[in-house]
């Protein structure tokens, strides 16, 4: 609460001084914080149903290859956004397939689809591939004319926008349908899931799947909204930061958009700082930030919160 | 892996170590490994036709360049040596409880520091400055490691995310101070990196061969010593299998859990010490890169034990030795390693399909309990 408020009095003080940077601040913040929060949703819808997934990075890395891969074969910016979805929910497959029917020990798992990720990538990707076009800001008609709150909320690419739905859709299935109970059920106590009826193993399956396809959006976002092309390695940690701003959201979409606005904000100053050239700091320690954030996340704040009780462990059925 | 705790039998400890060998449980898995191996390299070579490869070329190309001839097998030790460090930092942590997956950015630390000692103390003799060099890169990579076990222990953070988010520190750190502090200022020089270190720093390789992979196993058998002979390591192993049990039988659970992590982390900075004085010669920001993670698989390939890591790290030391003449020769991208180690992975973790294959039941024997959740010690 401290920390909004703080961000609210110097949001507020930079409108007043300068509107232009305050505005390009918080769309950075927007962008930067996009591939987080779907990461982040990966995260725990996973982990509401009990499985960790620390496979995010290599999730996202992969889709926004494919999706980059399809973007310069098809050329169709739709297809493309719609493969990567696809990439994305395939290595979900394989991460409950690693989890629930192999019972593979989950962390191991997710650093299989981090390397296999980060090897496949690596071996399939050659230079000069050429995309075709980018997804560019649609603006909401007179709402991105609105001073401030306009060019920040309402002139967005498409993907930034999805995810904004998403956060709102997200926290309303798993907190006010049965398919939310259920999974919540599942990932707290998976034997009295069981008891009342509960596929556990289906449970599973189907939303580490669908939550792959989120880690996926946010490869799509990647190549295909933020930079247009691809490089080994783009995805630089953002699955694993992921994880720090779900554990900061308290395993709720909402919060997790709340940690990654504040993760994204924080990374927005620090370009910006560096671009305006007020501050002489090594652009290494810029690229620290954001990591060393994490860890004082983790070691600060993590205590108060408590992850879904039967999280990584493998559920026998009786 | 025998899993007696310390034996009430006072044995000598080269008939223990043939015990080992004997065992027919090992014999077991060492049939899982290679079997798991086998079908990584299946696949890699199904993912190599489906590329337009030729694999039979490609893996031929593999094997001469790793095995071919004195030369490349001097490599593939060479490639090995830092390997046996990871995998031992990780295999350390496995069998105390923890995933280290930051082996990598200790490593960093141990290679940079052992670069700037090799090259800004002068006048000792070889016998001092190499060991000096050696343990100021293990010291770094200990120090570093110490981060995510007192964050654990006293802030409940867990070590997985910390460790990972503090290679991404290393490695900026590391680059700042290759391209600042300690940059080569040699003239004509423009890229990152220190400057070599002296002569008397440098491993020197005896006969061909690198002195440091000795040294890797002479590392390792100390840890088998540390885990099987002591009651630190009794300790280490027990906190590893269930802390709570632990903690009833009176083991300091919070030292033992910093304590692990400081070691794994000595491992891996000596890794990186030995790889910058006896390999690269100086430290150069992408050239240790990679590692971490090897050492995860080689970890889990050589079931966390001391005596495993070796062979695996002679697989994959062999697998980078000779993916350049795989790429010279039959024209396949590195990155094909990267692969088949993730689906080697993949199949040592997922014993079930191999066990499977083989028609081998379960015999519930696997001696370590990994982390499962988050915060829970």
């Amino acid at each position: 609460m401290i920390v909004l408020g703080l961000v609210l009095v110097a949001i507020l003080y930079g409108s007043i001084v300068n509107l232009q940077i305050t505005t390009a601040l918080l769309a950075s913040a927007i962008r930067h914080s996009t591939p987080l929060v779907l990461g982040a949703m990966c995260g725990l819808i996973c982990e509401r149903s009990g499985i960790v997934n620390i496979g995010i990075e290599g999730q996202m890395l992969f889709s926004a290859f494919i999706g980059f891969l399809a973007n310069v074969y098809t050329g169709n910016l739709f297809i493309s956004v719609l493969i990567a979805l696809l990439a994305g929910a395939l290595l979900g497959l394989l991460m409950a397939f690693m989890s629930v029917t192999l019972r593979t020990n989950q962390i191991i798992g997710g650093t299989v689809i981090n390397i296999l990720a980060l090897g496949l990538t690596g071996y399939f990707y050659t230079a000069g591939l050429r995309t075709q076009g980018k997804l560019g800001p649609i603006p909401l008609g007179p709402l991105a004319d609105i001073p401030l709150i306009g060019p920040v909320l309402f002139n967005n690419p498409p993907i930034t926008y999805a995810t904004i739905l998403l956060v709102f859709i997200v926290n309303f299935v798993l907190f006010r349908t049965a398919w939310g109970l259920r999974t919540r059920a599942v990932g707290e106590h998976p034997r009295a899931a069981d008891t009342v009826g509960i596929d556990v193993y289906k449970m599973q399956y189907v939303n580490t799947i669908l939550a792959g396809a989120m880690a996926g959006l946010a490869g799509a976002f990647l190549t295909l909204e933020a930079v247009g092309s691809f490089e080994r390695g783009m995805t630089n940690g953002r699955g694993f930061v992921a994880l720090a701003v779900m554990i900061f959201g308290k395993w709720s979409p909402l919060g997790a958009w709340g940690a990654a606005l504040l993760f994204g904000f924080t990374t927005a100053v620090q370009t910006q700082l560096q671009f305006a050239g007020q501050v002489q700091i090594p652009h290494q320690f810029i690229g620290m930030l954001p990591y060393l954030m994490t860890i004082i996340v983790l070691a600060g704040f993590v205590g108060r919160s408590r992850p879904p009780a039967a999280e990584g462990e493998p559920y026998t059925k009786e | 892996m025998s899993e007696s705790p310390v034996s009430p039998h006072k044995k000598s400890q080269l008939s223990e170590f043939f015990n080992i060998i004997r065992n027919e449980s090992l014999l077991r898995s060492l049939t899982l490994q290679v079997v798991a191996v086998l079908l990584a390299m299946l696949i890699g070579a199904v993912i190599l036709l489906l590329s337009g490869a030729n694999p039979i070329q490609a893996y031929g190309a593999l094997l001469k360049g790793s095995f071919g001839s004195m030369a490349v097998l001097a490599r593939t030790l060479e490639k090995a040596t830092p390997l046996v460090f990871a995998g031992l930092a990780v295999a350390f942590g496995f069998r105390g409880g923890l995933f280290n997956i930051g082996a990598q950015g200790q490593l960093l630390l141990g290679a940079m520091t052992s670069a700037v000692v090799g090259f800004s103390v002068t006048g000792l003799p070889a016998i001092i400055h190499i060991p000096l060099a050696l343990l100021a890169g293990a010291s770094a990579g200990a120090l570093y490691g110490a981060i995510p076990g007192a964050l654990k222990t006293f802030r409940g953070a867990h070590e997985v995310i910390v460790t990972i988010m503090l290679n991404y520190i290393a490695i900026n750190l590391t680059d700042y101070l290759a391209d600042g502090p300690f940059k080569d200022v040699t003239p004509g020089n423009i890229v990152a990196r220190t400057p070599e270190i002296l002569d008397t720093a440098r491993i020197p390789a005896v006969a061909g061969l690198p002195i440091g992979f000795l040294l890797a196993i002479l590392v390792a058998i100390f840890i088998w010593w540390l885990l099987w002979k002591t009651t630190f390591g009794f300790e280490i192993r027990t906190v590893g299998l269930n802390p709570h049990a632990a903690r009833y039988a009176g083991i300091k659970v919070a030292r033992t859990v910093i304590l692990t992590m400081v070691i794994s982390g000595l491992l891996a900075g000596l890794g990186g010490a030995v790889e910058t004085q006896g390999v690269v010669g100086r430290y150069q920001p992408g050239f240790n890169v990679g590692l971490g993670f090897d050492g995860i698989t080689i970890a889990l390939l050589g079931k966390t034990h001391p005596f495993g890591v070796i062979p695996a790290s002679l697989l994959v030391g062999a697998m980078k030795a000779g993916s350049n003449e795989m790429q010279f020769t039959a024209g396949v991208a590195t990155q094909i390693t990267d692969v088949i180690q993730a689906l080697i992975l993949f199949f040592v973790a997922a014993d079930v399909i191999v066990r499977g294959l083989l028609r081998m039941r379960s015999t519930g024997e696997e001696g370590v309990k990994l982390t499962t959740g988050w915060g829970k010690l």
